[in-house]
């Protein structure tokens, strides 16, 4: 496949997108519209838990809200996805056993990405063998702000290729990044590296993931897609904190990319709070009253 | 230019997750059966007893009736303005601008049930009378109350005085923001008005009338008379007006010239546009997709200013194509109070019927119509966005102002050809051009004939910005500084 010229990737006008991404904000979701969007969303979040603070104990907590959002709602999904630290996947995997749910870890010096490529690749081979399901990884942001165009690219096809066949999530850091001409030459490097998702934001940064960072990143998908035929998926994460937000980003995803990618083999919600929100909104759907959060596990 | 993506499938976006309705709530709007002209700061009947019915272009059903104007109701309307003028221009100016300041936040108060109604009567999405057509108008009538009382700090050195009584007669396109683009300016410089609204959207001007008058605006200073075609010409060939302010029609505008050829009456003329958009390789294409939606589909293309030509270079043509087409299938036709609207209907029977004549006309030239698959209420008069590719400078539908949503899209090698094509055409209202690089927009946008360019955007307004035509899209401008010239004399 002919690689594009990343240092003239395609130019994105920043006021434009602000204006697209305001008209998104217009649209206005009503009904069971509303219901079957709330769900799917739910169903696409990578619950997340990154602290340095992390325990076995807390992991399993983790785990089991994932397998068990609330009680009682029977046609509730669950999560998509755990997303943990690498000494945490096997707790997770024992925990999740065959629930259908993926374990997602962080590698390749997350967040800094400051380290050795044989540190990296490394790490991420230790991430395979404990059983992750799917590997995060951050993308060297000095390297690339240094013009480094190719190391970059070659940093993550070398991650990619330690990966074997499992899912690949390449984290742009897009708060790091500047510009929203940056953040899609960011997005290309990390698509045509071998990335099967990009991701915004390690949640490490402020902002995180935002609405027009995250359209730009569509519509670089859009443009490969358009070209190979390959669908790449993707990973706002950090900062989508409620329904209202997350309902946003669906609806630009389907206005941009289609029906294909609403599903959570193509779309997640890195999040850690978006949860019960999700599920408060959910259960006023149905039963027309807001619920205290004490009603809402709190894991 | 190639019309098929050919790698990628082509994207679904009908399947799997449909928005359900979601209507604005009409019930707190209450319109009248029957309303009468506003003459003399009181609602008076129709001296013929002749009324007119008007509609609802999404349902074809009556909203409400109202009172035809006659040469007699056009007379007392003029009488009462120019008996008001000399009060009114006697008035300091920061009293006029006080009045201003009170008709923007009524509007401002009664913004919801402005756009429920024009959207009812105009077919225009809620989305656009509740964002666009409402703030804006209420953001002229702040803007000229401001001048009120600066006219001397405006024309400095200048002894400023009103023209006297201003005919006004304005477009179905924006009922509410062309009343307030004609009635803001003439107010703020001491003119008295009588305002006549197009015969298919009088109702956001009746509404308006009934803010005035809640407003304690002195008697006589507006007057709105309803009417067709003779209604208008009755106005302008009154004796007793100072000035014509005219949106609308290039044939109209030219009759209106004849009729004030030899008289002394100024005039104002916007009419009719057939712009170019302009896509260089080098534009940010996403955006400049979204830039050629809003030029063309904005407001169902009911726009004078909507860029009706599009150009693309060359080298990028099949990829904005492929874009367009995208953008296209997740356009949203249909109810007009649907709050996820972005088309709605087609304004008149009649409107529709010169759209379509065109659409014909394009086919018939050999022209290649691409039209998303919608399907339409078969009540209301609906028109789905439509593309024409494979058409050129020698098309009607290239030359002709359409007024609808249909877009005309040819290719180009050079800036200078893009520039050539630009400006070959009888109009010169607007244009747009999109390039990431800023050298060539100043190039290219000082060399288009054109009262409003856009660069790297699209019919955006603001009412500190005059806006105007060259050649046969009219004369005199509205909106800033500029604003204010039609409305003064100056010695």
């Amino acid at each position: 496949m002919n690689k594009p010229d990343f240092k003239s990737s395609p130019r994105v006008d920043q006021v434009g997108v602000e204006d697209k991404v305001a008209r998104f904000g217009t649209r206005s979701i009503k009904k069971e519209s509303k219901v079957q969007a709330l769900k799917l969303a739910l169903s696409m979040i990578d619950h997340t838990t990154l602290e340095g603070m992390d325990s076995n104990g807390r992991i399993e907590q983790l785990c089991h809200k994932a397998m068990q959002p609330i009680v009682g709602y029977p046609d509730i999904p669950t999560v998509a996805a755990v997303c943990v630290y690498p000494p945490f996947i096997k707790k997770a995997k024992s925990v999740l056993k065959n629930s259908g749910i993926k374990v997602a870890s962080v590698a390749t010096a997350f967040p800094s990405g400051h380290a050795p490529l044989q540190y990296k690749i490394d790490e991420t081979k230790l991430c395979v063998d404990s059983g992750a399901d799917e590997v995060d990884m951050v993308i060297s942001r000095g390297r690339f702000h240094q013009g480094d165009y190719n190391y970059v690219f070659d940093e993550i096809a070398a991650i990619k290729e330690a990966c074997g066949s499992i899912y690949l999530k390449v984290i742009l850091e897009t708060g790091e990044l500047g510009t929203l001409d940056q953040v899609r030459r960011a997005s290309d490097i990390a698509i045509y590296a071998g990335g099967n998702f990009i991701k915004t934001s390690t949640g490490k940064v402020q902002p995180g993931a935002t609405l027009p960072v995250t359209l730009v990143m569509l519509e670089a998908i859009r443009d490969y897609y358009d070209k190979t035929g390959i669908m790449i998926g993707m990973k706002p994460a950090g900062g989508v904190k409620d329904s209202k937000t997350a309902l946003k980003y669906l609806i630009m995803l389907k206005e941009t990319l289609g029906a294909a990618w609403l599903s959570p083999d193509w779309f997640r919600f890195g999040a850690s709070s978006l949860s019960n929100d999700l599920l408060m909104q959910i259960v006023k759907q149905k039963s027309g009253n807001y619920q205290s959060l004490d009603y809402f596990s709190q894991d | 230019m190639s019309t098929q993506n050919e790698i990628g499938a082509a994207l679904d976006f009908k399947g799997l997750w449909q928005y359900d309705a979601a209507p604005e709530d009409k019930k707190q709007v209450k319109i009248a059966p029957q309303y009468n002209h506003f003459i003399n700061g009181k609602f008076t009947p129709s001296t013929t007893g002749e009324y007119f019915d008007t509609i609802n272009p999404a349902t074809e059903e009556k909203l409400s009736e109202l009172a035809l104007g006659s040469v007699e109701d056009v007379d007392k309307a003029v009488k009462a303005a120019k008996k008001a003028q000399k009060d009114w221009a006697k008035l300091p100016g920061k009293e006029r601008g006080k009045y201003l300041y009170r008709i923007a936040r009524l509007i401002q108060e009664r913004a919801r049930a402005f756009s429920v109604i024009e959207t009812l009567n105009g077919g225009k999405p809620i989305r656009e009378s509740r964002d666009v057509d409402v703030p804006l108008a209420v953001a002229h009538f702040f803007y000229y109350a401001g001048w009120a009382d600066k006219l001397d700090y405006a024309f400095p050195g200048r002894s400023v005085s009103p023209k006297g009584v201003a005919a006004q007669i304005i477009p179905w396109n924006f009922p509410l923001l062309m009343a307030a683009w004609k009635l803001a300016p003439a107010l703020a410089c001491g003119n008295t008005v009588v305002l006549k609204p197009a015969e298919t959207t009088p109702l956001t001007a009746m509404f308006l009338a009934e803010l005035i008058r809640d407003a304690d605006l002195p008697d006589g200073v507006v007057n709105i008379v309803n009417g067709y075609g003779p209604t208008g010409a009755t106005m302008v060939n009154h004796p007793d007006i100072n000035k014509v302010a005219f949106t609308g029609s290039t044939p109209i505008g030219k009759y209106i010239q004849q009729s004030l050829a030899g008289r002394d009456v100024s005039y104002t003329l916007e009419l009719g546009g057939k712009a170019a958009n302009i896509i260089m390789e080098d534009a940010p294409i996403d955006q400049a997709v979204e830039g050629i939606i809003n030029a063309i589909f904005f407001n169902q293309g009911h726009v004078c200013c909507a860029g009706s030509r599009l150009f693309v270079q060359e080298s990028v043509a099949d990829e904005v194509l492929r874009k367009l087409k995208y953008r296209l299938d997740t356009l949203i036709v249909g109810d007009p109070m649907d709050k996820n609207t972005d088309i709605g209907a087609i304004n008149s029977r009649k409107q529709l019927d010169k759209i379509n004549e065109l659409v014909q006309a394009g086919i018939a030239e050999g022209g290649h119509i691409y039209r998303p698959n919608i399907e339409m209420s078969n009540k209301g008069f609906w028109c789905a966005p439509t593309l024409f590719t494979e058409v050129s400078q020698a098309h009607r539908i290239v030359n002709e102002e359409i007024f609808g949503p249909v877009l005309a899209i040819q290719t180009f090698r050079t800036p200078a050809e893009a520039i050539k094509k630009a400006n070959n055409t009888p109009f010169g209202l607007s244009g747009g051009v999109w390039t990431d690089k800023g050298s060539k927009i100043f190039n290219v946008t000082s060399q288009i004939h054109a009262g409003v360019i856009w660069a790297n955007t699209f019919n955006r307004f603001d009412p500190t910005s005059p806006f105007g035509g060259y050649k046969e899209s009219g004369m005199g401008r509205e909106g800033g500084l500029h604003g204010l010239y039609p409305y003064v004399n100056l010695d």
